[in-house]
């Protein structure tokens, strides 16, 4: 007698510690075995291109933040980019450093907060009570720099918003002499345990092929084995000057994406640590008038820098019709800014491409086959983070 | 090809009558192609060994909606071995209905989704065509730019009939979209004088 049994479906999240945000995962369960995976999303759709559209490029800056809202400068920088290269303009020497460190710190940011909610995910709770410690303090530079810990709002085309404040600088150089030995605690806990590399090894392996038909990028390719990195790719501002290497894995799994992470914050430290000794004082932001706003000392002196002022916080400024699309190596892979100018002073239209969004669609062939308990590894280790899948 | 100029000469000797138009610009290739072609072309593009841009970063469409053409359709891809992107782009009409590209590139499958659900542009031969980011029973195209900025429903739980609905949106002050743009050219008398002076000239 034979008797027929019907898979099983099954609702994960949109409310699930694991999901790590607003993901409705329908999943479809042979006993304990995944069948198939169809993630819903844009539970967190705010509309961010629409609403670029409507704003001026200055104001359009605050959206980028709010994207992947852990590492919010990074993806500021791909807009900052792309609006510089459309208006022509340099960015003096020192507001490029800058945006190099807080890039990587936001790297540093990121990279924590996944390394340790993705152990709490397969059962260790101490890594996100110690990496936690340490992204506090890194906020506490973002608060500094720019006035707020998540939503900077702090680059600008042409440079940054304000110099860094007295004492920061010698605050960021302290802290990158104590994280690594964090890194270290951090890998003491998990890099050898029995347990995490049980849930880890073999779990969601992406082969080269896969990564690249599936359009990976950041650490799910070079978890692969693909040495691409935008940075020394296709260098922004000044990677060139910098000293780095790229952290690839051998296998694809979990596991080596864990390694490359762990490998990149110490490697971002290192830049920090470089941009630091190399930077000197001079401008931030652009010298053009047009583009920069004047200093509040020079608005009390001179009635040209009053007018400027004036026109840039109403008018903006205008970009010269053209088209663009612009990437940066943000900590989840490739995020780029496709801009098209219509000569006006708001963007007339201003894509988004958010390496979340490529990386959660594989997760119906990244997860076949595999039991229901790995699910919540493979999704914390592809680095998700909704307010950039959705946007 | 590591240098764009070749790359871009053997696009053209290769593909021909299929490239309406090629121009680089801050160091991408810039392509335009007909709709019926883009799948000889993109096919080209992925598998050639001179081009190998075998990864597709993204799908979209930028709407014009005083043309008649209304919608360009843009692709951007990638070549690892080569260091090269490249924009292709071609136009469609609003009704028309374009090839996928899922065959070709996986990743095609949530980006076209996105495309449909933006810009309500269908695709042929699409494996599963529903809405990615909007809500379940959402009507309209958000990202058209007919499209208000304010949308046409909200949301919101209602105590007597104790669960979510939607109705029409109630601004209590209309969205104010202020033109700050300076008209300013110059006054009437000034242009007058320099017209006369160009037509002297």
């Amino acid at each position: 007698m034979t008797k027929k049994i019907k898979n099983l479906n099954l609702n994960f999240g949109p409310q699930h510690p694991a999901a790590h945000g607003v993901l409705r995962l329908i999943l479809e369960l042979d006993g304990e075995v995944v069948e198939k995976a169809d993630p819903h999303i844009g539970l967190l759709h705010r509309g961010t291109e629409k609403l670029i559209e409507n704003k001026t490029y200055m104001q359009a800056v605050p959206y980028f933040d709010r994207l992947d809202y852990v590492a919010p400068m990074n993806q500021e920088h791909a807009f900052a980019l792309a609006t510089e290269k459309i208006l022509k303009i340099d960015v003096p020497i020192r507001a490029q450093y800058i945006r190099v460190i807080f890039c990587e710190i936001g790297r540093i940011l990121s990279h924590i907060l996944n390394v340790t909610t993705q152990a709490m995910d397969v059962g260790a709770l101490t890594p996100t009570l110690w990496g936690f410690e340490e992204r506090e303090k890194l906020m506490g530079f973002y608060e500094r720099v720019s006035g707020s810990r998540l939503h900077a709002n702090y680059f600008r085309a042409g440079g940054v918003h304000q110099d860094l404040p007295q004492g920061l600088e010698v605050d960021i150089a302290e802290f990158c002499e104590t994280f690594p030995k964090i890194i270290n605690d951090l890998e003491s806990l998990l890099t050898e345990n029995r347990i995490f590399k049980q849930r880890n090894v073999d779990i969601g392996v992406v082969t080269k092929q896969d990564a690249l038909d599936y359009s990976f990028s950041g650490v799910m390719i070079r978890g692969s084995g693909v040495p691409w990195d935008l940075r020394k790719s296709q260098p922004y501002d000044c990677y060139k000057q910098l000293d780095f290497k790229i952290p690839v894995g051998k296998n694809g799994d979990c596991y080596d994406r864990y390694l490359c992470r762990i490998e990149e914050m110490k490697e971002s430290v290192s830049i920090i640590k470089q941009c630091l000794s190399k930077m000197e004082k001079g401008p931030i932001k652009s010298l053009d008038g047009k583009i920069s706003p004047p200093s509040k000392k020079e608005i009390k002196q001179s009635m040209e820098a009053l007018i400027h002022h004036f026109k840039l916080f109403t008018e903006g400024y205008r970009v010269p019709k053209d088209e663009i699309y612009t990437a940066v190596e943000a900590p989840k892979g490739e995020f780029g800014v496709y801009l098209i100018s219509d000569g006006s002073n708001k963007p007339y239209k201003c894509k988004i491409r958010a390496p979340g969004f490529s990386h959660l669609q594989s997760m119906d062939y990244l997860i076949k086959g595999h039991m229901l308990a790995d699910v919540p590894a493979v999704l914390g280790s592809l680095d998700i983070v909704f307010g950039e899948v959705d946007r | 090809m590591k240098n764009l100029i070749d790359l871009e000469k053997k696009i053209n000797s290769e593909l021909t009558t299929k490239i309406n138009r090629t121009e680089i610009r801050h160091n991408q290739i810039y392509l335009e192609t007909d709709k019926d072609d883009l799948i000889d072309v993109v096919l080209f593009l992925k598998t050639n060994n001179y081009t190998k841009f075998r990864q597709l970063i993204d799908i979209t469409v930028t709407d014009y909606p005083e043309k008649n053409q209304r919608f360009e359709v843009v692709y951007l891809f990638l070549s690892h071995e080569f260091n090269q992107r490249l924009i292709l782009k071609y136009t469609i009409a609003e009704n028309e209905i374009i090839p996928s590209v899922t065959s070709i590139f996986p990743a095609a499958n949530w980006m076209e989704r996105e495309v449909f659900d933006m810009y309500g542009v269908s695709f042929k031969d699409h494996p599963d065509l529903r809405r990615i980011l909007t809500d379940y029973g959402f009507k309209g195209h958000p990202l058209r730019k007919d499209f208000p900025l304010t949308g046409h429903t909200e949301v919101r739980y209602s105590e007597d009939q104790k669960k979510v609905i939607s109705e029409p949106v109630k601004l209590e002050q209309n969205y104010r979209n202020f033109d700050y743009e300076s008209p300013w050219e110059g006054t009437k008398y000034i242009k007058e004088e320099l017209n006369n002076n160009d037509k002297k000239n």
